[in-house]
């Protein structure tokens, strides 16, 4: 349940009347089935499972997660309550104050 | 390994073992036999050694060490049945010459003969063979090593794949070299000669039923240059491998039973190129264990260390040599990796076939 | 691999991993739901970095494990048919029918071959037209669409030589059965991001609310697993049992609608056998009847199957997070991935297996700290 992994589309092509594309894995290459997401298009990536594209990867919401992550333990050092505040990053741009604060105390 | 465990172990209340249904008891051999893992290691104990007897036999390393008239001798055999036949960077005829070859330095010795037989399955392209034939032929000049003697047999079509090589070496090994598993100590430092899982990748990428594109070729190659500027700084090397079938998993656990050391891997320092790390991330496979062709492991004493390593990193074969671990004194026979998030995982003998997994 | 890669960061790990150990108080039991988050789980060492609070018990979520012995042995007896040419994911190969395995009905003169996706089945039965191709249909609602699309292909192209073995399992009635069962400690999931990603949340908010669990969509990155438990451990200290994602760059509320839609078309919901946990209502799918003539159960009527399990195997009770895979008497002495007594054992995603190849030993830090490497 399933090894999907994330992969780039290349390019797009009709095939048997089966929407196909060539995607890229990091340099390794496979074509894949796009029936599941049909406006997919070229730059964009998937997550791909036995030669299928079953979900539209959301980059921005991958950028915000690892922000997320990444803004843990600066809060927790900062503020104290790591979860609100962590949550509350992820939807808006980190405030400015905390780095200047940081550098204040420095 | 897990079969000694097993013995040690007391069976269950043998009234109420209702059905074992074990799998071992295998009335036919399985393509797991010649994956180079357990399997493979169970054929070669429970039926062939116990047939053939003799006491070199009992080396079981890539090459027996045999003294003839006085002279120290690396003696292996290797048959190579690759589909298909060609690949990306190269061909059975390559994988000939430098597996037997790169056996033999695994005992310190330079390959001075090949023989090689060859089986034809009926209605392959003579020029097919023609192909390999010269693959081979250039393989050999490479290596340095002359093919001595030969042999040709044809089978009925449906009874072979094409083309099927038999070859075996025989070099000499250099005085003052003892390279064997058992000279393995804790405290020596595990260094690999470069990236691993190329080969294996480069063969599965062109395989039917898995076919994916990527710029990648087989590090297929004769190791007999790198072993001799290893030995050139030191003869005190301890134990040499080439993680062909089972790749770097099954080399280690091989040594580690051997030896009666553990083995630590870092797994970040394992060099995997993204290639490889991605083409079995789509696969599910994980690249210590898929096979190598060019690459070898040293053991080597810790005050060699620095040394070898630079007299590597100074051959092309060797430029991106690393130091991936060591030999220890805790889990003897066990191979154990320390994972990049700190973590720890027993890194095992591999079973039989890697296979993908949808999971 | 981008999106791969930066997921396995350890810095960001030892962030997570810091703030998890920062809000756990008091012992939780935690089911990952999926076999991949088991692998991921087992092959990062995971588990011995959490907080020894936070216990993960392994779910009922690999495909090779928990399809039925009856079916694999029907696997078994259409591969030895000459006419067959059967294919299969690569893990299915070596799971264990009653007495053998697909490797086995190789080695005896079957056609038995991997492909990465059932379209390369397809493929091969386009290529081989006086020949039957079977496709061995298995897995997770992820899987399904990709089988679905597949015998939706046949049809559509007119491919008569191409049959599907369908054992397909659905998520939510395995956790309505794991939270029925008399002796479940689970207190919280982890569910299957792939799975969502085809599904969606839906059928989840129901689950939450009769079990008063929380239920955390997770990934299967490193840090995605440490997310998914670092959401979870925070619902449960505060009391709180809702649907939450953390896999959000991959699953969205709705799903793929493209996708249920196909599963609509070409699968029933039936009532379906867990290997090790019995038959759960509506936990599967079987082709419907318009694509019956696909179905390689009615193109080769199989019968005279008798299925026995080892009696040892106690993998029931593992996929159902009873039993510790080590708990077993059979684990690792009779039972090990060399010769398996049950699918768990099996599949490197399955519980038992995992362990074996990556736990076997209660390995002690200080042995490894000790050692100086690089």
């Amino acid at each position: 349940m399933c090894l999907a992994v994330p992969g780039r589309v290349m390019d797009i092509e009709e095939r048997d009347g089966t929407r196909m594309a060539t995607v890229d894995f990091g340099g390794v290459v496979k074509e894949v089935c796009l029936e599941y997401l049909p406006d997919l298009q070229v730059g964009e990536y998937a997550i791909v499972h036995v030669g299928f594209a079953l979900q539209r990867l959301d980059e921005e919401s991958a950028k915000q997660t690892l922000e997320l992550f990444a803004n843990l333990g600066m809060l927790q050092e900062e503020f104290g309550d790591p979860w609100e505040l962590a949550a509350e990053a992820s939807g808006s741009p980190r405030p400015d104050s905390s780095e200047t604060t940081q550098e204040a105390r420095q | 390994m897990s079969e000694t465990t097993a013995l040690r172990v007391p069976l269950p209340d043998l009234t109420a073992w209702t059905c074992p249904a074990p799998l071992r008891d295998q009335p036919r051999v399985v393509m797991g036999h010649g994956g180079g893992g357990a399997m493979s290691a169970e054929l070669v104990q429970h039926i062939f050694a116990p047939a053939f007897g003799g006491q070199t036999l009992s080396q079981l390393g890539d090459s027996a060490a045999v003294s003839l008239g006085g002279v120290r001798l690396a003696f292996s055999t290797d048959s190579f049945v690759v589909r298909p036949l060609f690949f990306p960077g190269g061909s059975i005829g390559d994988l000939a010459v430098n597996g037997t070859v790169n056996d033999l330095a695994m005992s310190g010795a330079r390959a001075a003969y090949l023989s090689c037989g060859f089986i034809l399955e009926e209605g392959v392209e003579v020029s097919v063979v023609g192909r390999v034939a010269e693959a081979l032929g250039a393989a050999a000049r490479v290596a340095g090593v002359e093919v001595a003697t030969g042999d040709t047999k044809v089978v009925e079509a449906g009874h072979g794949d094409g083309i099927f090589i038999n070859t075996s070496g025989i070099g000499l090994i250099p005085a003052g070299v003892d390279l064997r598993p058992e000279r393995v100590v804790p405290g020596d430092v595990l260094i690999v000669s470069g990236d691993i899982g190329v080969h294996g990748v480069a063969i599965m990428s062109v395989r039917e039923g898995l076919e994916f594109g990527v710029e990648i070729e087989s590090d297929c190659a004769a190791l007999g240059g790198l072993v001799e500027a290893m030995l050139a700084v030191t003869s005190d090397l301890h134990v040499l491998r080439d993680p062909t079938r089972g790749g770097l998993a099954a080399a280690l656990n091989e040594i580690a039973a051997a030896s009666g050391t553990g083995v630590v891997i870092q797994e970040r320092s394992v060099p995997v190129p993204p290639a490889v790390a991605n083409a079995c991330a789509i696969l599910g496979l994980d690249p210590m264990y898929v096979a190598n062709e060019g690459k070898l492991v040293a053991f080597v004493p810790r005050e060699h260390a620095d040394a070898v390593l630079s007299a590597m990193r100074a051959h092309p074969l060797g430029a991106a040599a690393t130091v991936i671990g060591e030999a220890v004194e805790a889990h003897p026979g066990m191979v154990v990796a320390r994972t990049g998030l700190g973590g720890t995982r027993v890194v095992d003998l591999p079973i039989g076939e890697q296979l993908p997994r949808i999971c | 691999m981008k999106y791969i890669d930066e997921f396995q960061d350890p810095d960001l790990a030892r962030r997570l991993l810091d703030d998890i150990h920062s809000i756990v108080t008091r012992p939780w039991a935690l089911m990952e739901v999926c076999g991949g988050q088991t692998h991921t789980i087992i092959r990062h060492g995971i588990d011995q970095l959490l907080p020894e609070q936070v216990e993960l018990i392994h779910g009922p979520g690999c495909p090779v494990c928990v399809t039925p012995l009856e079916v694999i042995d029907k696997a078994l007896e259409i591969a030895s048919r000459p006419e067959v040419i059967f294919c299969s994911f690569g893990d299915m190969l070596r799971v264990p029918g009653t007495g053998r395995d697909l490797f086995q009905v190789r080695s005896a003169g079957g056609d038995v071959r991997v492909v990465y996706s059932p379209l390369d089945a397809l493929r091969i039965a386009q290529e081989n037209p006086g020949r039957e191709v079977v496709f061995f249909g298995i897995g997770f609602e992820t899987t399904a669409p990709p089988n679905a699309m597949t015998v939706y292909q046949a049809r559509k192209l007119n491919i008569p030589n191409f049959s599907l073995l369908v054992s397909h399992v659905r998520v939510p009635p395995a956790i309505e059965a794991i939270m029925e069962s008399p002796s479940c400690r689970v207190q919280a999931f982890l569910a299957a991001g792939h799975v969502c990603s085809v599904m969606g949340l839906g059928e989840y908010p129901e689950l939450a609310e009769r079990y008063r669990v929380p239920i955390v969509v997770t990934g299967f990155e490193p840090l995605d697993i440490l997310e998914g438990v670092r959401r979870t451990v925070r619902q449960l200290e505060r009391g709180e049992h809702t649907v939450d994602n953390a896999y959000q760059r991959a699953v969205r509320p709705e799903g793929n609608p493209a996708a249920q839609a196909m599963l609509e078309d070409v699968f029933e919901v039936t009532d379906r056998a867990w290997r090790g946990i019995g038959v759960i209502p509506r936990s599967g799918w079987r082709l419907s009847p318009r694509y019956r003539q696909y179905d390689a159960e009615y193109r080769f009527s199989v019968t005279g199957i008798d299925t026995r399990e080892p009696a040892e195997c106690r993998s029931g009770e593992v996929l159902q997070g009873l039993l510790k895979p080590h708990e077993c008497e059979a684990f690792g002495t009779t039972c090990t991935p060399r010769n398996p007594l049950g699918a768990t054992m099996v599949s490197s995603e399955g519980a038992c297996a995992a362990y074996y190849l990556y736990r076997r030993l209660d390995l002690t830090t200080p042995s490894l700290e000790a050692s100086t490497v690089v």
